[in-house]
Formats: C-alpha cells, structure tokens, sequence
C-alpha cells in the first residue's frame, strides 16, 4: 500500500493499474455518449445542407475564416499542452504539470474570447436567427438554417469547453497543492481524454461551418 | 493492461510532430477548400477531419498503447455515428 494522499483502491480492483483501466474505459464510454450527442446535430446539418445548399454557401460566406481558423490552431495547440499535461503529471514534474495546465486553459479562454468577438460579429450583421437576424436574401430560409445550426452546434462545443477550462484550471490548482504524484493522476489523465474530445469536436465543426464553397 | 509510458524525450518528439503534422493538415484543408474543386471539397474537408481526429485520439488520447478494450469502446462510439449518419442519409439521397 501506498501513501499517496489520492491514492484509494476501490473495492473491486486487485490493483492500482487495473483501477485506472477502467477509470480510462469509463471515461472513453462516457465520450462514445458525447460523440452521440454531437453527432445527431451533425446528422441534422448534413440534411439540412443536402436540402438546401446553397443557403448553407451563403450562410458559411458570412463566418469569418481568419478567427475561425485562428481558433482552430489555437485549440489544437491546446491539445498538445494537454498531452504535456498528462505526461508530466505521470513524470511527477510537478511544477511544469502545473504551468502545462495553466496555458490549457488559457489557450482555451482565447478561443472562447474569439468566439465571442464572431458571435458580437454575428449579432451586429443582423445574423442571429430569432433574436437578431436581418438577412433578406433569396437564401433566406437556407442562411437561418446554417445559422441556427451555427450558434446551436458551436455554442454547445463553447459550453463543453467552458466546463473543460473549469476543471482543468481546478487540476492546476490541486496539482501545485502535490494532490497528484506519478502513481495516481487519474483525474488528470482523464480531464486529458475529454479535453482532446472538444478538441475533435471542433475539428469537424470547422469545416462544416466556415468551409462551404469557399472557392 | 494498458503499455507502459514510453521513454520521456521520445514522448515529447512524438507529441510535437503530431502537432505540426495536425497544423499541417489545418492549412491544407483551408487552402484547398479556397480552391472551387466542386464535391471533391467537402470530400477533402471531411478526409483531413478525419486524419486530424485520427492522430489526436492515437497520440494524444494514447489508443496507441491503450487496452484493447479501450480502443473497442472508442470505435463502437464512431460505428455508432456512422449508423447514424449512413442510415439517416440514404433516406434522404434516395428520395
């Protein structure tokens, strides 16, 4: 038995390495369920686009790619430091773990403030479908669609992510306190899981968003 | 069981490569959407989508030294996607 101070074999599990298989296998089923989630309201966007394409040109024309690509480096940086994250927490290296943490979350409130700035964009241009949209083209019923998908699909991908800095700015918080040693850092590797999980989920949201007949 | 953590300064290697190679596909997938290819777009989009996800979830996610039953349960989520959007979608391309 070790002392580590979160340390604790549950009753079923023989030992430490089976217990955080299936911490691990818990976590993967649980982003299976996510992946569901998400993936219906990709469902109704694919119908929606092969009914009217053309609204959905017209709509996708008024995203703005430079912030919408921006945010898509931006995350898949975020990532990476997770990755580090996850890696120093099994090394130990406390402090650096630490700093790793801190620049997720950071690089995650950019792209929430950028998110933002194209949501303000949105709102100004009259884009907002039901509270603010003023768009009165031929496409008009296509350009509501894309946009009521837009803010649906990509403000639900915020909303996940919101929750992701939280716990993952709480992690920093209890990694610089030694909450976590290489033995243990379950609760690390898994926030690493679904922190990749947001990041998958806007790999396919900005295509489908800010990449329609662009040429 | 899963492998055990790989050697440290290989992780980190591996871990950067990964990241340039997924910016990589990031300017690709912007440049050629920039470029009228007709369908051949959306294909390509969806294509690199699908690397990028595929070198997050092996590298990052670690599925590369995960327990099988591990890579079972992420596959069975994207299987049931697929159901999804397959059965969903040939509904409404053959109408």
């Amino acid at each position: 038995m070790s002392a580590d101070p979160g340390l604790h074999l549950a009753e079923p599990f023989s030992d430490a390495g089976q217990q955080r298989d299936a911490a691990t296998l818990g976590m993967w089923i649980f982003l299976a369920t996510e992946v569901l989630f998400f993936g219906v309201l990709f469902a109704a966007y694919a119908v929606s686009r092969l009914l009217q394409p053309e609204g959905f040109a017209e709509g996708s024309d008024h995203t703005d790619l430079l912030l919408g690509t921006v945010n898509t480096a931006v995350l898949l940086t975020s990532s990476l430091t997770m990755a580090l994250a996850v890696r120093g927490a099994a090394l130990g290296a406390r402090r650096a773990t630490t700093a790793w943490l801190l620049v997720t979350a950071s690089l995650g409130v950019v792209f929430l403030v950028i998110k933002g700035i194209e949501y303000r964009q949105e709102y100004v241009e009259g884009l907002v479908p039901v509270l603010a949209f003023d768009y009165a083209g031929p496409e008009q019923t296509g350009v509501t669609v894309f946009f009521y998908l837009y803010f649906l699909m990509t403000g639900l991908h915020a909303l996940h992510l919101l929750i992701g800095i939280g716990v993952v700015a709480t992690l920093a918080w209890l990694n610089a306190r030694g909450h976590f040693t290489p033995d243990w850092h379950t609760p690390v590797e898994l926030t690493g899981l679904y922190w990749h999980f947001v990041d998958v989920v806007w790999i396919f949201l900005y295509p489908v968003m800010y990449l329609v007949a662009r040429a | 069981m899963s492998a055990p953590t790989p050697r440290p300064a290989a992780e980190v290697r591996r871990y950067l490569l990964t990241w340039l190679a997924l910016l990589g596909l990031l300017l690709i997938t912007l440049g050629s959407a920039l470029v009228p290819l007709g369908s051949l777009n959306i294909v390509l989009n969806l294509g690199i989508a699908v690397a990028k996800t595929l070198l997050v979830m092996i590298v990052f996610m670690h599925l590369s030294r995960g327990a099988p039953v591990v890579r079972l349960a992420a596959a069975t989520g994207f299987l049931w996607l697929a159901l999804l959007l397959t059965l969903t979608l040939s509904d409404y391309l053959s109408r």
